[in-house]
């Protein structure tokens, strides 16, 4: 019964997800939703690999989703933790203020 | 009109608009919300892609693990409101362009490819779940071992580097 779904409209939907998150990148400016906007693009990715790996009928795109999912986590890790420290110096989180390396 | 194809654009449709809930919330809790939303139905596309393991994996991780992490940290900020103002008037217009050409760029190539993935449009439609997750199981566990191994020492030293950033310096008060 299952018509499927043509690939393009995977790589279609993963495209806009993540134009959407560079357009999220570059427009906000709480550093929290800027990480968010970078999730959302790793997920767009994803979505693509996926797409690939059914159509071309193999597994090895799941397995880097899966790789792409642990260096997310601990990327996501570290990036709080900085945000946390920035906060606590600067008592801001406002992208802005980080200006102390420039000269 | 079959029923795979109506839950394919309705799943688009609320993947879409979480995603641009994400980029207009002032509150950062209802951007996370959004972005736990758009994770959730990112799973369902796998679920379709027949991909049981991948999907699974992105609910506990992503929208469990990675989400209860952002709230845990807008939480001890205070979720705090920035002010409104613009630093640089001409950020908006240009980043939104600048969007618009990368959407643009990826569409030209996906339609000037379409042959390419109009010639792997049918896969056999259905997929036996418990045989993928087999040998997606062995694949990872022979083929992948050693990749597999240096994710564990990754995470590892992402624990250690946030315990060494997050302590106090000696000295510092409370």
């Amino acid at each position: 019964m299952a018509q499927t779904i043509p690939l393009s409209w995977y790589l279609a939907i993963s495209a806009v997800l993540f134009a959407m998150g560079a357009l999220g990148v570059l427009i906000r400016r709480n550093p929290l939703i800027i990480f968010m906007s970078v999730e959302l693009m790793l997920n767009a990715a994803n979505l693509a690999f996926v797409a690939f790996a059914r159509f071309f009928g193999v597994l090895t795109g799941q397995i880097f989703v899966f790789f792409v999912m642990t260096v997310s986590a601990a990327e996501v890790a570290v990036g709080l933790a900085l945000i946390v420290i920035i906060f606590r110096n600067k008592h801001s989180i406002d992208v802005d203020l980080m200006n102390s390396l420039k000269g | 009109m079959n029923l795979t194809l109506i839950l394919f654009i309705v799943l688009a449709a609320v993947a879409v608009s979480s995603a641009a809930g994400l980029l207009v919330s002032r509150n950062t809790v209802y951007a996370a919300l959004f972005l736990v939303l758009n994770f959730a139905t990112v799973a369902v596309f796998y679920l379709m892609l027949g991909a049981p393991f991948i999907a699974l994996a992105q609910v506990t991780i992503y929208a469990g693990a990675i989400m209860v992490l952002f709230l845990f940290v807008i939480m001890l900020l205070g979720s705090e409101k920035l002010p409104r103002g613009q630093a640089l008037p001409f950020q908006r217009p240009l980043a939104i362009v600048l969007a618009t050409v990368l959407l643009a760029e990826a569409g030209f190539l996906l339609f000037q490819r379409l042959r390419l993935t109009a010639s792997l449009a049918n896969p056999e439609a259905s997929v036996n779940t418990t045989e993928t997750l087999r040998i997606l199981g062995m694949t990872l566990f022979n083929q992948y071992l050693l990749p597999f191994e240096v994710t564990s020492v990754l995470l590892l030293v992402a624990m250690v580097g946030v315990i060494v950033l997050t302590k106090k310096q000696k000295g510092e008060q409370g």
